[in-house]
C-alpha cells in the first residue's frame, strides 16, 4: 500500500467536496493500492492537523456545525511548511487582483517540496509561468484540472490523451452562470435582469455577478488554457473581453429564427484570446444549454474533439481534483 | 452583377486604359485588375483579369465596345457572392443608421446585405437586428465585417459574430 499524505487548504464547497469524495472512495482506492491520508485542513479561521490522518467525517461535521474546521490557530502556511506531506490541495477563493492567499500557498508548497493540486484560478491567471517553473525547478507536479471547466477534463485530454497532437485552436463555453442566463433568456424570452435574478435565487449566480457576466471568469480560464496548452505567458488582461449584459431577448429570438443560439464563447488561437458572445449554429457541438461547460479542441492529427460536462459544483470539481491527486500518487 | 473577364491586350502602350474605359463609361465599378506583363498568350497578347460590378443589361454592349476597340474578350463569367455571414447588432439602432450602413457595404461592389430584420420592442428601448452579408470571397467578407465593426464601435452597438467554423484541421 502506498500512503499519500495531503493537506486541504480552503474548506468551502470544493475543499469539502474533496473530503467527501476521499471518504466515499477510500475502499476503491485501497484496492488499487493507494491510501490517501489528509494530515491538515485549513479554512480562514484556523486548522486541524493530524499527522496520523484526520477523521474526515468529523471534520466535515465540525465545519457544518461550528462554521469552521479549526481545532488550533495554525494557518495554511504553517501546515504547508511544517507538516510532513506530499500534496497540497489549494482551494481558497479566487483572487484576480493579486492571487492571494493562493499564490503564496502554492509557492510555499513548492519550496517545501510538495506537489500542488488546485481549483484556484487566480494565481494561474496572473503568474502561471512562474508557478510552473517553481514546480519544475523542484521536480514537483503542478496540476490544475479543476481550475477550468469544473468536472470536464480539458487538460488531461490535451496533455495525456491527445499527447503528440499539435493543438491548433480551442473554443469553449467555460462559465456555467452565463450559459444558464443565455439559455433561460432564449427559452423564456425573458430580459437579462429578470433571468439574472432567477439565477441568483437558485444560487447559480453570485450576489455580485460581475466576474461572470462581464466575462472576466471566462477570460481567466482562457488564459490558463493559453498558458498551459500554447506555452504563452498571458494574464487575463491580455484577453479581449465582451460580456453578456447588453444581450436582449429579441436578439436571441432573431438568432433562434435563423437557427443560431448565442453563447459566451472563449476562443484561443495563435496569439489571439477573446471572450465574446457569439452566434453558434444550433447543431454545433458547442451549442450546449443550461449550466453546462464545453470545450472543443482542434488538433492536427485527431481533428476536432469536443467534450462537455458540469462546469461547477462541489463534488464535480472534486472529481477533477481527485483525478489530479491520483495522477501524482501513481507517478511519484 | 459582378463579372470577371479575361481580356487579351496587344503588347503596345495604352491598351489597359483602352480596356478599362468602356467599363467606366457604362457605369461599371472596377473591383480588381490582375495584369501580368511577362505572361503572353501564344497569339502574343497579354492576358488581363478584371473583376467589376455592372448592370446585367449593358454587358453585351460592353463586350461589343471592347472588341471594336481591338481588345480581345477571352472569357466572361459571373462572380457569385460566395461567402456569407450572419451578424446580430444590439443597441440604439436608428433606421437611418442602418440604411447608411447597408449602403456602405453594398457600395463596396463586392459585398451586399442580403437580409435584415430589426426588432424594436419600444421607442427608446434597445433594439436588436439580424443581418446577412454576402460577398465574393472570404477576404471581401472580412472587409465588409470591418465596416460593420467600425459602425458598431462608433454607435456603441454590441455586435455578435458567428464562431469560426470553416477552419478544420490541415
Ligand atoms: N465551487 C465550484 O464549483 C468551483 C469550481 C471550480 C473552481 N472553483 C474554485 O475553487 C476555489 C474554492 O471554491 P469554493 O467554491 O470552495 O469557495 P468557498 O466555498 O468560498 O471556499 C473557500 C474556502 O477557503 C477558505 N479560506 C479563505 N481564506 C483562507 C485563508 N487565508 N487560508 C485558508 N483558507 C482560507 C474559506 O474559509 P471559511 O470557510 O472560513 O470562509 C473557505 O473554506 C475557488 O478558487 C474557486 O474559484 C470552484
Amino acid at each position: 500500500m502506498k500512503t499519500v499524505r495531503i493537506s486541504i487548504i480552503g474548506f468551502g464547497a470544493v475543499g469539502q467536496g474533496v473530503a467527501r469524495s476521499i471518504l466515499a472512495k477510500r475502499e476503491d482506492l485501497n484496492k488499487q493500492g493507494i491510501d490517501l491520508q489528509v494530515v491538515g485542513i485549513s479554512d480562514s479561521k484556523g486548522s486541524e492537523i493530524n499527522a496520523g490522518g484526520i477523521n474526515l467525517k468529523s471534520a466535515l461535521e465540525r465545519k457544518k456545525n461550528k462554521g469552521t474546521v479549526a481545532k488550533g490557530k495554525e494557518n495554511a502556511l504553517d501546515i504547508i511548511r511544517d507538516v510532513e506531506h506530499n500534496i497540497v490541495v489549494e482551494a481558497t477563493p479566487t483572487n484576480i487582483e493579486n492571487g492571494e492567499p493562493g499564490l503564496g500557498n502554492m509557492f510555499a508548497a513548492f519550496e517545501a517540496g510538495r506537489h500542488v493540486v488546485t481549483s484556484n484560478k487566480g494565481p494561474l491567471a496572473l503568474r502561471f509561468k512562474e508557478l510552473k517553473e517553481a514546480a519544475e525547478d523542484n521536480g514537483l507536479y503542478f496540476r490544475y484540472e479543476a481550475t477550468v471547466g469544473g468536472a470536464v477534463p480539458i487538460f488531461n485530454l490535451i496533455h495525456e490523451a491527445l499527447a503528440g497532437n499539435t493543438v491548433i485552436g480551442i473554443e469553449g463555453i467555460l462559465n456555467g452562470t452565463t450559459n444558464y442566463i443565455l439559455t433561460r433568456m432564449a427559452e423564456e424570452r425573458m430580459p437579462y435582469e429578470l433571468v439574472l435574478k432567477e439565477a441568483q435565487e437558485l444560487g447559480i449566480a453570485e450576489a455580485d455577478p460581475t466576474y461572470d457576466v462581464e466575462g472576466i471568469d471566462s477570460a481567466c480560464k482562457l488564459v490558463i488554457i493559453a498558458n498551459s496548452v500554447f506555452g504563452q505567458d498571458a494574464t487575463y488582461r491580455d484577453v479581449e473581453v465582451t460580456g453578456i449584459t447588453k444581450i436582449t431577448p429579441e436578439a436571441l429570438e432573431l438568432a433562434n429564427k435563423n437557427n443560431y443560439v448565442v453563447k459566451l464563447v472563449c476562443e484561443a488561437r495563435g496569439n489571439g484570446l477573446t471572450v465574446a458572445p457569439r452566434l453558434v449554429p444550433k447543431r454545433h457541438p458547442l451549442a450546449v444549454g443550461g449550466t453546462l461547460n464545453v470545450a472543443s479542441i482542434l488538433t492536427d492529427l485527431a481533428g476536432r474533439i469536443t467534450i462537455s460536462g458540469k462546469g461547477a459544483g462541489s463534488i464535480e470539481t472534486a472529481s477533477s481534483i481527485l483525478s489530479d491527486i491520483l495522477f501524482i500518487a501513481r507517478n511519484s | 452583377m459582378i463579372v470577371s473577364m479575361t481580356l487579351e491586350l496587344k503588347d503596345i502602350p495604352g491598351q489597359l486604359v483602352l480596356a478599362l474605359a468602356p467599363i467606366s463609361e457604362l457605369h461599371g465599378n472596377i473591383m480588381s485588375v490582375v495584369h501580368q506583363h511577362d505572361e503572353k498568350t501564344p497569339r502574343g497578347t497579354i492576358p488581363v483579369q478584371i473583376t467589376f460590378e455592372i448592370e446585367h443589361k449593358v454587358l453585351n454592349k460592353l463586350i461589343d465596345r471592347l472588341e471594336k476597340s481591338g481588345v480581345g474578350v477571352a472569357r466572361v463569367g459571373e462572380e457569385r457572392l460566395r461567402s456569407t455571414v450572419s451578424v446580430i447588432l444590439i443597441g440604439h439602432i436608428v433606421h437611418s443608421d442602418m440604411g447608411d450602413t447597408i449602403d456602405r457595404i453594398d457600395s463596396t461592389g463586392f459585398a451586399e446585405v442580403v437580409d435584415m430584420s430589426l426588432s424594436m420592442p419600444a421607442i427608446e428601448k434597445t433594439s436588436s437586428s439580424y443581418l446577412v452579408i454576402n460577398a465574393v470571397g472570404e477576404k471581401e467578407l472580412s472587409i465588409a465585417l470591418d465596416i460593420l465593426r467600425e459602425v458598431a464601435h462608433k454607435k456603441d452597438l454590441l455586435m455578435i459574430e458567428p464562431i469560426r467554423q470553416n477552419s478544420e484541421a490541415a
